[in-house]
């Protein structure tokens, strides 16, 4: 399963390349051509199959990135741990005790902190600093460690990829599902045939602020930009009884988003995407709630300005050691995905 | 001026829904300029020079800040997120209106007295009483609903942000002799979430200057934080905002034409809060931007106040600086 591989694979901001590889390989005989920019953008080409309509888009971009939160290695504590830092948006609270890799040789660790019995009932309420913490790849001393590990190297978190029921919800866990389920959905989109050249980009240092998509754009110079995303899911139980909306609900469908921190989607691509759904008998929410940043942020703001959209497939706990998805969002996702960009080829106000 | 601002404020346009304060603003350039809209909603309307003048961009946006409905929960009380920046304190009791005319009351679910401490604790409730007999639906976006008024001398409406820069780009526009420059007026979309429109028209245009036409805020208000403009006491020449540092060249030609002028003016200096002249600035290789600010109380309120003779000194500035040959 390539969802599996991607997930498992490691790409922190700025070191994508595992990742880059992986889709390659998968890519092999789906795409015309495909080229790799100073970025590390994956930028793959798939020629129009069949003919236009007068009025249609001649390039298409759809968007997904490659990179996924995570560490990188400061510096050497004297005891042979590691000194860190977060790349992309990481709560802290999340990181006491987590596995993790490190490196190109992906040395095991952990990051440590003190148990319970040092810090006391008050100081379990209180929430560690990073600087408390460190990573713990076993090493005797700074130079047993220096010889596993240099400052730079990044970290991923170490979590397996696992489906968690097989029909019903039909949920699966893993690392970096925001956004290698985008990228696995974009990887099925690219084997369809349009009668526009569609560039299936694969973007880098999304995390850090939509950086990769930016110059790709540039370079593609696209009629329509759509951005393949995995978002926020917070279904868990609300506070007390107040009626207030999750901003995306697992298995019931894609989420379309009318607007995020970074863009407000064409109208017209927002209605395309909700009357194909309609139409297909596809289920999709909208996404509520304006959190976050895509690579549609970026895309849309190119040369001229570009006609943008996002779609997204709902991942509880995302920027955690694990998130939660539906396969049934994912493969409605890639369905919804194709037949809207199948209709556009009517073109954008058809 | 006064009916064409009443009719521009009135108008409906949170960022990315300009159509309406678009098609106003086409129809009454008629055929005085060549008009156009790009990817992202910017009209842009374009009277060329009689040549040997610089290519000018002017922008004042058409957006205003707005709500969009993120929910319709079982009662039909609609939740509320933000379109750029709400002072969430003045909507309490206020009314939002949407593209077609329906009207939600605005109120809060904490102590109304104190008022809500997040957007999260307002609700508008539009008379409905499920999500089935709901007028709105999610994804449906409303501006702040007050009307105009006029105030002896000053005039109050919601979105005087900023169309009444709208206002004052398109009468000098329509006034406009005959000019060395090229002139690009663009009336641009998405400011309020970040100069968005303005982006990427001043790549389209390549302008060697941009000036943005836009509102800033005064200390002239009991016990304001302190800041030297005031209303009544002319346009003001923006120096720097949060976002830009005007180039000095166009501050000068600036201060200078209104020195020529006799109009009254101010510098502004704004600790808070930018302009399009931000995003025109570093577009491609860079461009000289200033910006030319009416001088506005009580911004992003449903009810922000402007001085009429500013307004009217505004557009004669803003002629006089275009009219002639330029040097930077």
């Amino acid at each position: 399963m390539l969802l599996k591989e991607l997930s498992e694979a490691r790409g922190v901001s700025g070191n994508e390349s595992a990742v880059r590889e992986l889709l390659l390989k998968n890519l092999d005989g789906v795409i015309d051509e495909h080229r790799v920019d100073a970025l590390g953008n994956l930028i793959c080409l798939k020629r129009a199959k069949l003919p236009a309509a007068t009025g249609a888009p001649r390039t298409v971009m759809v968007a997904a990135h490659m990179d996924e939160v995570g560490f990188i290695i400061s510096g050497y504590n004297s005891d042979g741990t590691l000194k860190y830092e977060r790349v992309g948006g990481i709560d802290k609270r999340m990181l006491l005790s987590k596995p993790v890799l490190v490196g190109e040789k992906a040395v095991p660790g952990v990051i440590g902190f003190r148990p319970i019995h040092l810090i006391g009932r008050a100081g379990t309420e209180k929430v560690a600093d990073i600087s408390q913490t460190a990573i713990d790849i076993g090493a005797s001393g700074k130079e047993a460690a220096a010889k596993l590990v240099q400052p730079g190297d990044y970290v991923t978190f170490r979590t397996s990829f696992e489906v968690l029921s097989e029909d019903g919800l039909r949920a699966a866990k893993g690392k970096a599902l925001d956004d290698r389920v985008g990228c696995a959905e974009l990887v099925e989109v690219l084997k369809g045939d349009y009668a526009f050249d569609l560039y299936g980009v694969f973007t880098t240092q999304e995390e850090v602020g939509l950086r990769g998509a930016r110059v790709a754009g540039y370079r593609v110079n696209p009629d329509v930009a759509i951005a393949l995303e995995g978002t926020v899911c917070d279904d868990l139980p609300k506070e007390r009884d107040r009626d207030v909306s999750p901003v995306t609900e697992l298995g019931k469908g894609p989420a379309i988003t009318f607007r995020d921190g970074s863009v407000i989607c064409d109208r017209r691509l927002v209605k395309l995407l909700a009357d194909t759904a309609e139409a297909e008998g596809i289920p999709y929410q909208y996404k509520r709630g304006a959190v976050g940043g895509t690579d549609a942020g970026a895309m849309h703001l190119v040369r001229e300005g570009v006609p943008s959209v996002v779609l997204s497939v709902p991942c509880r706990y995302i920027h955690a050691p694990v998130s939660v998805l539906s396969l049934n969002d994912f493969e409605n996702a890639i369905k919804l995905l194709r037949a809207a960009l199948t209709k556009l080829e009517g073109g954008l106000d058809a | 001026m006064k009916e064409l601002i009443k009719k521009l404020v009135e108008a409906f346009g949170p960022s990315g829904c300009e159509d309406e304060v678009s098609a106003i603003i086409r129809a009454e350039i008629g055929d005085k300029a060549e008009v156009r809209s790009d990817n992202l909603g910017n009209l842009i309307a374009f009277k060329k020079g009689t040549g040997g003048g610089k290519r000018i961009m002017i922008s004042a946006h058409m957006d205003e800040i707005g709500l969009i409905v993120s929910y319709v929960d079982k009662k039909g009380f609609a939740r509320i997120g933000s379109i750029g920046g709400i002072p969430i304190a003045t909507l309490t009791g206020g009314r939002a209106r949407f593209a077609d005319g329906t009207v939600g009351v605005l109120y809060n679910e904490k102590d109304a007295w104190k008022g809500p401490e997040a957007l999260s604790d307002c609700y508008m409730d539009t008379g409905a009483t499920s999500p089935e007999d709901s007028p709105v639906k999610v994804g449906d976006v409303a501006c702040l609903h007050r009307p105009f008024e006029v105030l002896g001398n000053r005039l109050v409406s919601k979105a005087m942000d900023d169309r009444i820069g709208c206002a004052v780009a398109l009468q000098a526009l329509l006034e406009m002799p005959s000019s060395p420059n090229d002139l690009f007026f663009v009336f641009s979309t998405q400011e309020e979430v970040g100069c968005r429109g303005a982006m990427v028209a001043a790549f389209g245009i390549e302008p060697e200057i941009g000036v943005a036409v836009d509102v800033t805020l005064t200390g002239d208000t009991p016990q304001a934080k302190p800041m030297s403009v005031e209303l009544g006491k002319g346009p003001a020449i923006k120096v720097k905002d949060a976002g830009m540092l005007a180039h000095p060249g166009v501050k000068n030609w600036m201060v200078a034409t209104a020195e020529k002028l006799q109009i009254p003016f101010q510098l502004e200096v704004l600790t808070g809060g930018t302009t399009d002249a931000y995003t025109i600035q570093t577009s491609r290789d860079g461009v000289a931007a200033g910006c030319l600010s009416i001088p506005t109380r009580y911004v992003h309120s449903p009810s922000e106040m402007v001085d009429y003779d500013d307004v009217l000194n505004s557009v004669k500035l803003l002629v006089g600086m275009l009219e002639t040959e330029i040097t930077i």
